[in-house]
């Protein structure tokens, strides 16, 4: 089977993050990493290529020339082959999710497509469905067990309040990882030096039929939340502050 | 003409790796292995599984063949978090794995590299006699030959990864005859362990690297196969030289990575305790500690990464290897020495990692050759004593 992952590069979740422009963040000295939820979708497609004989997993990214060095952790990991769209345009996630449809079109006997439930970075938390919608296929999302059967793919979803929901999927179809789902493996030397090796796919998005990247949605503003106020210490003998703090919590914070 | 200062990509890609891998899997055990004073087999498997034994092997005896560069990123990785750990990989790659690769004939390296390059087994390295340390001339542990057999009496002691049931064997050096300028004869045997007459003792109650294996080697009429011996006969004292100087630069990469670890530690302790109103990192005597310890662990890196190049350029390398071996071992006792400083009476409690830190530190300056050892070897290279 035909293996694919889509995944994005994000900044690190330690990195601190300052707006640039009202549009962008400040791209110096952030430490790109692998979005953590694709992390996930990357070592349940590797364990599925290694449970099915004649498999293999491409990663397929979407992203500027840095998201390389994520592609190559990727491929280090066990992946066998990787296509980047290379673009330094900012693109919204449904023409995200064109793009990689298209890309993974070009691949005819395309199987399981794995991805991150959401990527950290934005949120928007709508590519891999928009994805399925321009494929035509199904798909399924905050998948916390997975397994492959016959022609056919079991998945265990979670729903609210830790309830879940076992659903089955034709194949091809779109797996939407959440944590839980499985330990990602880390790369080995040896993966790390194989990767080396590895030829990426290079695409642009003109070549995949994408002349507008926006696709009628366009990012107006980009802004930090407020910066906190300062905390305030209540002073005073026990049971005094004890009330005041009570009729603060009312009166000003309304939480109670 | 300009020079780069960048790493390989592969060797940042390989120091992300085993960060991830050491704060993910080691740090939440390092504290009570380190309490209970255990080894973890299972921590020494996962090495084997990333590929952390046998950077200097290829692939046909299943090393990686990466060569130094990395072998000091993926050390300085480890000791950043736990040195124990680094120990682990640090002996069993220069001192396990090294004299047998460099030194050992096709059938023993077919025999022996395999299961050590991938972590099931280490191999120690028994040159430290009770009465011989810095002075390793003062070996008593002899062998002679019997038939086709030789017979090894004496005892090791300070050696790592030699003792428990993960311990396939050591290699061993011996007084094997008197040269003909009347100097004792080195040779070097390849010991498996439950051979009869050798026995092995782990020792406790250390300081420092608890969780990693030391031991005490014992020979009483031990007999090995003539084809044990390494290399050749007399060739022993050389190869014990050549290896020491090529473990000096694991050595020196653990210096790094404990200098780092408690670097950071100290920057981030700093900021967030507050005295008299404000972080003590705006106390300028603090700020200027951390300044020092920053330009320092830079001096380390690029000294140590530079003789780490020049041996992986087949270049000599062995003035290199002691200056940043005595280096980076002395830039860890400065940084952990201000990390626990700036602690105050936290940094002495085992609550906090810069505790471990302090005492991991010390044996850096004194193991594969003490500071005064390396002294020595770069005044010898100066020319010192050629008057």
């Amino acid at each position: 089977m035909n293996i694919y992952v889509c995944m994005k590069q994000v900044p690190d979740t330690e990195a601190s993050l300052t707006v640039k422009d009202g549009k962008s963040i400040n791209e110096e000295n952030i430490k790109w990493v692998i979005n953590p939820y694709d992390e996930y979708a990357i070592e349940e497609a590797l364990k599925l290529k290694e449970k099915e004989p004649g498999s293999a997993v491409t990663v397929v990214t979407l992203g500027p020339a840095r998201s390389e060095s994520s592609i190559r952790t990727g491929l280090a990991m066990g992946a066998e082959h990787a296509v980047h769209i290379e673009t330094d345009e900012y693109i919204h996630h449904k023409a995200t999710a064109k793009a990689l449809a298209n890309a993974i079109k070009q691949d005819e006997n395309y199987g399981v497509i794995f991805l991150g439930k959401q990527a950290i970075d934005e949120d928007s938390y709508q590519t891999h469905i928009l994805l399925a919608d321009y494929l035509g296929i199904p798909a399924a999302t905050n998948i916390t067990a997975f397994s492959f059967e016959g022609d056919k793919v079991i998945v265990e979803r979670e729903i609210d309040e830790g309830a879940k929901e076992k659903i089955e999927m034709t194949v091809p179809c779109i797996v939407g990882a959440t944590k839980g789902l499985n330990e990602p493996r880390y790369a080995s030397l040896m993966g790390i030096m194989k990767a080396k090796k590895i030829p990426i796919k290079k695409l642009t998005l003109k070549e995949l039929g994408i002349e507008d990247a926006s696709i009628g949605i366009k990012p107006l503003k980009l802004y930090a939340p407020p910066e906190k106020p300062p905390g305030r210490i209540i002073e005073g003998e026990l049971e005094d502050s004890v009330k005041e703090l009570v009729r603060l919590l009312k009166e000003e914070a309304k939480v109670l | 003409m300009s020079l780069n200062y960048d790493l390989p990509e592969d060797a940042n890609m390989i120091r992300d790796s085993i960060r991830d891998f050491a704060e993910n899997v080691i740090k939440p055990q390092a504290r009570e292995l380190d309490a209970k004073e255990k080894f973890s087999p299972e921590i020494t498997k996962q090495m084997g599984e990333l590929g952390l034994f046998g950077f200097a092997v290829p692939g046909e005896y299943g090393g990686n063949g990466f060569g130094y560069l990395p072998y000091m990123v993926a050390v300085e990785e480890l000791a950043r978090i736990d040195s124990s750990q680094a120990a682990t990989v640090a002996a069993h790659n220069s001192l396990g794995i090294g004299p047998i690769y460099y030194f050992g004939n096709e059938e023993q390296k077919k025999k022996y590299l395999p299961p050590l390059c991938s972590g099931e087994k280490v191999w120690g390295f028994g040159l430290t006699e009770p009465d011989a340390g810095s002075d390793a001339g003062g070996t008593k542990t002899n062998a002679v030959k019997d038939g086709n057999e030789w017979v090894i009496n004496g005892a090791k002691m300070f050696i790592t990864n030699a003792s428990t049931e993960y311990s396939l064997g050591s290699t061993v050096q011996a007084v094997t005859g008197k040269r003909p300028d009347g100097k004792k004869e080195y040779s070097c045997f390849l010991v498996e362990r439950g051979t009869k007459g050798f026995e092995t003792k782990t020792m406790h109650e250390k300081m420092v690297w608890r969780a990693s294996i030391t031991s005490e080697l014992f020979f009483d009429d031990c007999r090995v196969p003539e084809e044990s011996i390494l290399g050749k006969q007399g060739e022993g004292f050389r190869q014990m030289l050549t290896t020491l100087d090529r473990g000096r630069l694991s050595i020196a990469a653990m210096g790094l990575g404990c200098a780092q670890g408690a670097f950071e530690m100290a920057v981030k302790y700093a900021k967030e305790r507050k005295q008299f109103g404000k972080s003590i990192s705006t106390f300028q005597i603090n700020a200027f500690k951390l300044a020092d310890m920053d330009t320092e662990i830079e001096c380390a890196r690029n000294l140590l990464y530079k003789a780490a190049w020049l041996c992986d350029q087949g270049r000599d390398y062995q003035k290199h290897a002691s200056m940043a071996k005595l280096y980076c071992a002395e830039v860890a006792h400065r940084c952990v020495n201000h990390a626990v400083q700036l602690h105050g009476g936290y940094g002495l409690m085992k609550e906090y990692d810069v505790e471990r830190f302090y005492r991991d530190q010390k044996i850096l300056e004194i193991g594969e050759g003490t500071s005064e050892i390396c002294r020595l070897v770069i005044s010898r290279c100066i020319g010192c004593y050629d008057v």
